[in-house]
């Protein structure tokens, strides 16, 4: 029995392992097809998935030491990492529907013709020496984030969160720009590249601040300190000190006996910027709406669900112990609001459907950060299982019906008769955004506006509420032209056996969670 | 068999969107839920007053949170006027020329939320069934509407969905103003705490205001009732005799089943600006219904302003004016019901409702003559209707038993402007029955054809049940003043 026993870090090792593995085969094996890369992706991850919900517990943060003080296995990091697997899996299942139009981009790129050519037979420029080039790394590349995403979830120590966040985002460099011939995603991948350097830069310049107030990375002792006033302050280990701070300013920083809460304050606004970039935050939100128009469309979903709700995560227990400052509190009640505003009013407009989502996501990011006011973690849990679903179940339409059509919303005119499953499946994502009860989305919401009314958010609230008026009118525009509209052409859509499976999974999700939410609730309390 | 009301047409509509026949699956399913509702009304226990037929499935334990539904003569009575009005929507509705299943579905979604709402004991579940019928709703307008289908469609959605989430929010601070050892979503745990006054006095009035006002968008108080003749007049006949007739009753059912009861200093608190609004809707909207020139807008508006004396009912917070209000909600569904859905008739035949070219219509359709005419007595309130019996309830329990503000007879002035309420709306109906089905007739109408056979059934169903409760009002009293006898009792 004993020797069994699975801890967590075990699981990120796997999953680093399998993408590897995934890499070797594609190198050595030229001949196979590369969807099968895939899908031994997903069995890989879904194995994984499933050991998760048999790992041993790890020891409590206070008495944590070595490993155990920068990586934690609590019941939150635990199921965020389930989390960042479930999302891994659809993410690849949507991105072998999306293989043909990668595989296309890259035979383009051997001709040396212009992109988007109608003409472009992506079957005719399959049989080449190497089938579909490229492919492998499209594939192994968001195991990699996985992973990295895994880490984050664990990680209670600022070093260590500054390294997970990394090889998350690294792997997004590559993936948001990997069908560069697109000038569309050329933009997009610069513009992630440039401005998510800009905020990690933000990132380690805050830890430095903050590591100067406090002597600490570790989130548990930094609480400590900040709490008690800068009694603990005295307790830095001056060893660990010595490698970083030169000797005189280490010795200062242990001889002091109070904290410079400003100063640890100014480092927090840096690290709120890193991750306000992450989440979507208004007014890091600018490089949202280009980057998830441009970037190949599962990458768009990832960025959106798993990106943002690691960055939630990590958000959560970074201001854990800035909670206790009543500045931390009113800043991210401005971003809260200037978030909702700005995401849900600037959704209105738009007639492209990645984009509505861009800026949807920028909305939802808000309600988000109005659970993180209210330091509600489990009404933040239950809206990014919920975003999850509901997020994750639209840009799967949208990946098999932008294929047939586009990308716009007029795109999906009467998609109600031209494969009803499809319609049926974007009105249950649409009306789980927006907020309908009988679906995740209204739970999620309710659980958020339940919290701030318990702690008389009333701007929250009443900006809240307004917003949602708008959210029904930009994700029923989705719904009108689906059941409105007449379709311009009257073929069937196709849809693979596949994703049939994961659209029909993620509509009984969402609606079974929105009548039995307690099971996340159990899985967060056990 | 409570059960069997709601799921009846929630089921039936989604096997009709798997592609089951769907007149014929609507049709079974709506008598279905009539013979249901009927069942409970004949083995209702009229000694007691708690909820009968309770059947309850825990969903969240740690919230106390669970589905329970189950009747008492409050809900019985909304279950009924849903299910008969359902019945005569489907009916109504007939074939369909543009996906007749999914029309069919929406109505039964329509139906089931609303049946669903009244029949639940959860404060959850009633609040998350009302909001079942949004989308459909917008997609009723939407696709089969007629003129001004989109800005009617986007108009009623945007208002009800901001009006459901303000409504949310009075739901959760009623909630959380409970203490925490009392806090339950079982609307009977939440009257025993409120019974025993562990609602304080601040609480209650800002929950009363949040539900005043997000029950108020709902139902089309006063200065939020835009939405409603414009949706009205845009949406297909059956979608609006569902939605005037049942489902705007969710408001006025919301605040008998919660603010009476839980909220009496809230009510006491915000009653002048309650009376104010309503009279805002009878004599304000009323003027407006006076002016129409289309008959459908007509019926919107008159549909707006006759909710202003249920709500002069809910604010005198008496035995009387409440039962009254119980019985004039019952009368309206179906006189507007009846009333919206013999306009639609008229619509297919004769593809305007504009008075100007209407006339002398009851020379060649004498039956829907005759029906519209029941329509138009019923809703002005002739003695022998429902609504007869309720309005002159909640005149008498405003004006006797009403109280005062200061020395101000708010009540008692309220009642007498409201009384000439009753005066504009003989002026509109009347008129417009004179203009669409007396005079002369012009030429064009002349082949017009009468309602067909089967359409008699539906229309008998509604006037033999506006007769009925006309002649025998006692049968409800009986069944609902125990309920707010034991209501108001607690509070004092």
């Amino acid at each position: 029995m004993g020797a069994m026993v699975i801890t967590a870090p075990e699981l990120e090792i796997a999953v680093l392992v399998l993408g590897m593995v995934i890499l070797l085969v594609e190198a050595f094996a030229t001949k196979l097809d590369k969807r099968i890369l895939a899908f031994a992706a997903i069995a890989g991850l879904a194995v994984v998935l499933l050991a998760s919900f048999f790992i041993a517990p790890s020891p409590a943060p206070n008495q944590a030491a070595g490993f155990w003080s920068f990586y934690t296995a609590d019941r939150v990091a635990i199921f965020f990492k389930q989390f960042a697997l479930l999302t891994t899996i659809f993410v690849l299942i949507m991105m072998t529907d999306y293989a043909p139009t990668v595989r296309s981009s890259f035979a383009e790129l051997k001709e040396g013709r212009l992109p988007s050519h109608p003409e472009d037979d992506p079957r005719r420029l399959g049989s080449r020496r190497s089938l579909m080039p490229g492919l492998g790394e499209f594939f192994a590349l968001p195991v990699f984030t996985c992973a990295g995403l895994m880490y984050l979830v664990s990680a209670i120590d600022f070093v260590f969160i500054f390294v997970s966040l990394e090889l998350v985002t690294v792997s997004f460099y590559v993936l948001v720009s990997f069908t560069r011939r697109n000038p569309m995603t050329l933009e997009a991948g610069m513009k992630y590249l440039v401005l998510s350097a800009l905020s990690t830069a933000f990132l380690v310049f805050g830890i430095a601040w903050i590591f100067g107030a406090t002597g600490e990375t570790n989130l548990q002792r930094i609480t400590e300190a900040l709490a008690n006033h800068g009694v603990v302050a005295g307790i830095v280990d001056p060893g660990r000190l010595g490698a970083t701070i030169s000797p005189p300013a280490a010795s200062r920083l242990v001889g002091t006996t109070t904290i410079d809460h400003s100063a640890a304050l100014l480092g927090m606004v840096f690290v709120l910027v890193a991750l306000g970039f992450k989440i979507a935050a208004v007014p890091f939100q600018i490089w949202v709406p280009d980057v998830y128009q441009g970037a190949p469309t599962p990458v768009t979903a990832y960025l959106s669900v798993g990106s943002k709700a690691a960055g939630f995560v990590v958000l959560l227990r970074v201001l854990q112990p800035f909670m206790v400052l009543p500045e931390t509190q009113r800043l991210i009640v401005l971003i809260a609001l200037l978030t909702l505003i700005y995401g849900n009013l600037a959704a209105l407009p738009q007639a492209n459907l990645k984009r509505l989502l861009a800026y949807s996501s920028i909305a939802h990011a808000g309600y988000l950060l109005i659970g993180v006011v209210c330091f509600d973690v489990r009404a933040v849990t239950f809206y990014l299982v919920a975003y999850l679903l509901m997020t994750l179940l639209s840009f799967a339409i949208l990946i098999i019906v932008a294929q047939q059509t586009g990308e716009e919303i007029s795109d999906f005119d009467g998609l109600a008769r031209r494969s009803p499953f499809l319609a049926f499946a974007m009105l249950i994502g649409m009306v789980s955004l927006a907020g309908v009860p009988f679906t995740a989305g209204f739970l999620g919401k309710f659980y958020i506006f339940y919290a701030a009314v318990l702690q008389r958010q009333i701007a929250l609230i009443v900006v809240g509420v307004i917003t949602v008026g708008c959210g029904f009118y930009y994700y029923l525009k989705v719904v009108r032209a689906m059941y409105w509209q007449s379709a311009p052409t009257m073929d069937n859509i196709p849809v693979n056996g596949l994703s049939r499976f994961a659209i029909s999974a993620l509509i009984i999700a969402t609606i079974l969670l929105g009548i039995f939410p307690q099971p996340i609730f159990d899985a967060l309390k056990r | 068999m409570v059960l069997l009301t709601i799921f009846c047409p929630i089921i039936a509509a989604i096997a009709i969107m798997m592609g089951a026949s769907a007149r014929k699956t609507a049709l079974t399913a709506s008598v279905l839920t009539f013979a249901a509702a009927l069942f409970l009304l004949a083995s209702f226990d009229y000694s007691q007053r708690n909820f009968q037929h309770v059947t309850s499935f825990p969903i969240s334990p740690e919230w106390r949170l669970s589905f329970t539904t189950g009747v008492d003569g409050l809900s019985l009575i909304m279950v009924l006027l849903g299910s008969i009005v359902t019945l005569a929507a489907i009916w109504f509705a007939g074939a369909i020329d543009r996906s007749e299943n999914a029309f069919y579905a929406c109505l039964l979604l329509i139906s089931g939320g609303a049946i669903g709402a009244f029949a639940s004991i959860d404060l959850f579940f009633f609040y998350a069934f009302h909001e079942l019928a949004l989308i459909p709703t917008f997609l009723l307008i939407g696709v089969w509407g007629g003129a001004n289908r989109v800005a009617a469609a986007w108009k009623i959605t945007i208002y009800l969905a901001i009006g459901s989430f303000i409504l949310l929010l009075g739901l959760i601070l009623l909630y959380q103003s409970v203490p925490l050892g009392w806090r339950s979503f079982d609307i009977r745990a939440l009257q025993t705490a409120a019974a025993s006054g562990q609602i304080t006095v601040d609480a209650q009035r800002h929950v009363y205001l949040l539900l005043l006002i997000g029950f108020g968008i709902l139902i089309a108080l006063f200065p939020f009732h835009t939405w409603a003749p414009e949706a009205y007049a845009a949406a297909p006949a059956p979608a609006a005799m569902l939605h005037a007739g049942v489902l705007k009753k969710f408001g006025l059912y919301g605040l008998l089943r919660l603010a009476i009861p839980m909220l009496p200093e809230g009510a006491r608190h915000w009653a002048t600006l309650l009376v104010v609004l309503l009279l805002g809707n009878i004599i304000y909207v009323g003027l407006v219904t006076i002016a129409q020139k289309r008959l459908d807008w007509m019926l919107g508006y008159s549909s707006v302003m006759h909710m202003g004396y249920i709500f002069l009912g809910i604010a005198s917070a008496n035995v009387l004016g409440t039962t009254g209000a119980v019985v004039l909600i019952f009368a309206h569904g179906l006189s507007i019901a009846l009333l919206f859905g013999l306009a639609g008739e008229l619509r297919k035949r004769t593809g305007t409702l504009a008075f100007d070219d209407l006339g002398g219509l009851a020379k060649v359709m004498p039956f829907a003559g005759l029906a519209f005419g029941l329509g138009v007595f019923a809703a002005v309130g002739l003695p022998g209707f429902a609504n007869f019996a309720g309005e002159i309830m909640i005149f008498f329990g405003a004006f006797r038993d009403g109280w005062d503000i200061g020395h101000f007879h708010i009540f008692q002035v309220a009642t007498v402007l409201a009384l000439w309420g009753v005066v504009i709306s003989t002026v509109y109906m009347l008129r417009a029955y004179r203009r669409a089905f007396m005079g002369a007739i012009s030429e064009q109408w002349k082949s017009l054809l009468d309602l067909r056979p089967a359409l008699h059934v539906p229309v008998t169903l509604l006037v033999a049940a506006l007769l009925c409760y006309g002649f025998f009002p006692q049968s409800f009293v009986r069944m609902v003043a125990p309920t707010f006898r034991a209501y108001l009792s607690a509070n004092k």
